[in-house]
């Protein structure tokens, strides 16, 4: 679907370049294959405070990244999760040299400008992101409360890219370098090229910048307690747990562990997730919202990640309603999907609204989610740049019978149910419910 | 054979490549409803987009969230169908439905794939010339959106913006969010809904605007057979708030507003007053002044109190131009032991930008580049370019107006700048509104000056 050319440097260095010319920019995007998964308990939350460095300067340019960009009249940003990290520009096309210059320089030469005051400001920054995003924030602890329920503890998705607070505090300079000199290597890397350039060229401008760049040593293999060596995975029990939080409506968490990314299932659990809770036809929003209006919202989401994935829905108690009453809903429309299968009909809207996302997400080059950053998701995580049209065909080839084996899946043990209530009103949870260890 | 990069010289961006807004056709449907209509070369999608000048400045003074309410109740059924059967429909062209309240304007948008346009703008124009407003879905709508009122109280950054709007603002239009408070959900009537949609819906002051990989011609068409049919009025002059009314901003009930959220790890900061209207002639400047001061990364509030400190994410600065003059606002979220000072430091760099700091040439060419180099990255979607055109219509700005864009920005020098903060930048009168825990904050907030702080519930 989206015509690119990748190439390899010697250094490991993979390169996608894909030409569109309807608009004078050029999208630079770069993945590095490290995120909070590569994490060891006790420095979690590395990963995305190591990429908040990463702006602040190398050593041939030992200042902020955003100065020169912005007066290029570029945006940028960079983002971290649990399996990988990226960052990117959209600049006007005289300026694709400068932002190859810049990402090159902190590939190559990052460490020299890496110094404790800027780990400390950063550091601050970050507990401040993590205050502003998840502490402040109304429902903002949940996520944290499901991850450690899902996972056990030597599991890496155990715990959440943000990390703790305490771990965050804990980082040291050191711990940022030996980081960066473990995972952010040429071979390690992924860099994307999109919008109005030519192929040839791009090639010649990257092969000038990172070819130097040594390559690095392997990257040390991500350890989960799922492996049979370590005992495999514990035993699916259903959980039900409680976290009291500064909010106004009840809300109820269902999470189920899931098939990771592009394995088989994957697309059927999206597929379900759009059938449960997508739009307002969907099952759960006209049962639950619209028919009998006991909830505020819903929404159903598959996570699919590298190494696992999750399967989550969500409802917040309409006033006048309790988390009780949702979940015996949820419960039987689960049981009536499983029992039938979904209709002809439910089935054609659900492809419908997956398949047509491949258009919409066609429309930037870059940023987050635009071309550029996709050619790099299928290259890291299936390693191959030209994957959409495979990974179209998996939700073109679904089934009603596919649906509804993935609805089954919900219905063995494994459930964790997190209900989030008003402070004080514990009594509001589910019954049964023990309070959940967030910080 | 490759040569090696030069690392002693970052390389200097060459001449940028002109680039120009796509060229906007304007005619009138048959029944005299203006359309613009863009041909946008690419994936195929193509989006409609209604704009009509009436928002929720335009809601009754104790009818607070009408016009918002109103908006979320158009995709809830047609005298056709009912809000499943609507709702079956979108989904089955893949269509992206998305309402738009401002205070000046109501937006209606659609998007789907180039091959539904036909289909994609009859829904539109279903969904918007012809609503239910069953009784039933209103109370529900109502119910729900009376549900969000109350769960944003507990959103420090909405309970922010309600109390400064409302503190700049008191008993003014501009005064209050779209979607109203409790008790002004709670009074309304499926009766004043229709009222509403009827006399503020008309198409006659309305643009409809299209979009996308397709021809003028075909996106005209998809228009005409679904728009052209549709009867054309003024809207009632009782339901638009009248231009007089909307210019007469008073002053504001306080300087400094406290609202307790005990044990918070953050304050959430709004500081501004009322500043300037779209139609300003310093337009260009106030964009060059607020990247300086605190539009962007590299600004100096955002240096300041983010990269020095680590006080803060993230600090913001905009001026909210409006059809009549809109708040100045700097937003942050800071931690909160350091409210007083970030709050001073705000108030400060308010005042010496345009006194005794004056930009600098290397702030002003920054700023002047971000804003013009960018330029051409705002306008690669359907969407962004139609937003672009609603923009224009909204704000009766000429045709030429992109094209002039970066000339008009370029042109602005250091005494412009420095002019704009003199006349639109008013830290003497700015109001502080901090949402955080008060107990820790109370001993500290004198050292403002802004007097007693004013305690309102979240």
């Amino acid at each position: 679907m989206l015509d690119f050319t990748k190439y390899t440097l010697d250094n490991g260095l993979d390169v996608i370049v894909h030409e569109d010319h309807r608009c004078p920019i050029a999208a630079v995007n770069l993945w590095y294959h490290v995120g909070s998964k590569n994490e060891r308990p006790g420095r979690t939350g590395l990963a995305h405070l190591f990429e908040h460095l990463m702006f602040e300067g190398s050593a041939h340019h030992d200042s902020g990244y955003f100065a020169p960009l912005q007066k290029a009249g570029a945006a940028l940003n960079g983002s971290t999760n649990c399996d990988r990290t990226n960052y990117w520009e959209v600049v006007p096309t005289n300026a694709l040299e400068l932002a190859l210059w810049l990402e090159s320089d902190r590939l190559g030469y990052l460490l020299p400008a890496l110094t404790s005051a800027k780990f400390e400001n950063q550091r601050e920054v970050v507990l401040n992101e993590r205050r502003q995003s998840y502490e402040n924030r109304p429902y903002g602890m949940a996520l944290m409360a499901l991850m450690a329920a899902l996972f056990p503890p030597d599991h890496p998705y155990h715990w959440t890219t943000i990390g703790y607070a305490e771990d965050i505090r804990a980082a040291t300079l050191e711990d940022a370098h030996a980081f960066f000199q473990t995972y952010y290597h040429p071979g390690n890397a992924s860099l994307s090229v999109a919008g109005d350039v030519d192929t040839e060229s791009v090639l010649e401008l990257v092969r000038r910048h990172f070819e130097e760049i040594p390559a690095g040593s392997p990257i040390p293999a991500v350890v989960t307690g799922d492996e049979p060596q370590r005992g495999g995975p514990p035993a699916a029990v259903d959980t039900r747990l409680l976290l009291e939080d500064r909010v106004e409506l009840p809300r109820l968490y269902l999470a189920w562990r899931s098939p990771r990314l592009f394995s088989d299932g994957d697309a059927d659990m999206d597929l379900l997730a759009e059938l449960l809770a997508g739009g307002k036809t969907s099952r759960l929003y006209r049962t639950l919202v619209y028919e009998r209006r006991l909830a505020t919202d819903v929404s159903a989401a598959q996570g699919s990640r590298e190494i696992d994935g999750w399967f989550c829905l969500m409802a917040t108690a309409a006033p006048g309603s309790e988390l009780m009453e949702l979940e015996q809903v949820i419960g039987d429309e689960l049981a009536a999907l499983a029992d039938a299968g979904p209709s002809e009909v439910e089935l054609q809207r659900g492809l419908t609204q997956v398949d047509v996302q491949f258009v919409y997400r066609l429309q930037t080059v870059g940023g987050f989610n635009g071309r550029s950053d996709q050619l790099n998701a299928y290259n890291v995580y299936a390693g191959d740049p030209g994957f959409m049209a495979r990974d179209r065909a998996r939700y073109r080839s679904a089934t009603a019978e596919r649906v509804r084996d993935a609805v089954r899946q919900l219905q063995e043990p494994g459930r964790i149910a997190l209900s989030v209530v008003p402070d004080g009103a514990v009594e509001r949870a589910l019954p049964g419910s023990r309070p959940a260890v967030v910080s | 054979m490759i040569g090696r990069v030069d690392r002693a010289h970052m390389p200097e961006p060459g001449r940028v490549p002109p680039t120009r807004f796509p060229v906007v056709r304007t005619s009138r449907l048959s029944n005299g409803l203006a359309l613009k209509t863009v041909e946008h070369p690419g994936p195929p999608v193509v989006t409609f987009r209604l704009t009509m000048p009436v928002g929720s400045a335009s809601d009754p003074e104790h009818a607070h969230g009408l016009a918002a309410l109103t908006a979320d109740l158009l995709d809830e059924g047609s005298t056709e169908r009912t809000a499943l059967e609507l709702h079956a429909a979108l989904d089955g062209t893949g269509a992206r439905l998305g309402t738009e309240v401002g205070a000046d304007s109501t937006t209606v948008t659609l998007t789907t794939v180039a091959r539904h346009a036909l289909q994609g703008a009859g829904l539109l124009a279903e969904i918007v010339a012809t609503p239910r407003f069953d009784t039933s879905d209103v109370g529900r709508v109502r119910d729900l959106r009376r549900s969000r009122v109350r769960q944003l109280r507990a959103v420090s950054s909405a309970v922010a913006d309600r109390v400064f709007l409302g503190t700049l603002f008191p008993g003014h239009p501009y005064g209050h969010l779209g979607i109203g408070t409790d008790t002004s959900l709670a009074s309304l009537t499926p009766a004043q809904v229709t009222a509403f949609h009827r006399d503020a819906y008309q198409l006659e002051s309305a643009t409809l605007i299209g979009v996308g990989a397709l021809t003028h011609e075909e996106i005209g068409d998809a228009a005409e057979r679904t728009f052209g049919a549709l009867p054309v009025r003024s809207p009632a002059s009782e339901a638009v708030v009248a231009p007089a009314v909307l210019d007469a901003a008073g002053s504001p009930s306080a300087r400094l507003v406290l609202v307790d959220r005990p044990a918070a790890v953050q304050s959430e900061l709004r500081v501004g007053h009322v500043a300037v209207a779209r139609a300003t002639p310093d337009y260009h400047a106030l964009q060059v002044l607020n990247v300086v001061l605190g539009g962007q990364f590299v600004s100096r509030l955002n240096q300041r109190l983010r990269e020095e400190k680590g006080y803060t994410y993230g600090v913001r600065t905009g001026f909210d131009c409006r059809r009549a003059p809109g708040p100045f606002a700097m937003q942050s979220s800071v931690q909160a032991d350091a409210t007083v000072e970030c709050v001073q430091e705000v108030l400060s760099q308010m005042a010496a930008i345009g006194d005794d700091r004056p930009v600098t040439s290397t702030e002003l060419e920054m700023a002047r580049a971000a804003l013009t180099r960018g330029f051409a990255r705002g306008f690669e979607t359907a969407s962004q370019v139609a937003r672009g055109v609603a923009s224009l219509v909204l704000h009766e700005l000429p045709a030429s107006y992109y094209d002039t864009f970066v000339p008009e920005v370029e042109a602005v020098d250091a005494d412009a700048v420095t002019a704009a903060a003199k006349a639109h930048l008013r830290a003497g009168e700015a109001v502080a509104v901090i949402v955080g825990p008060a107990d820790q904050l109370m001993s500290d907030l004198p050292a403002l000056g802004l007097g007693e702080p004013v305690r309102v519930d979240p």
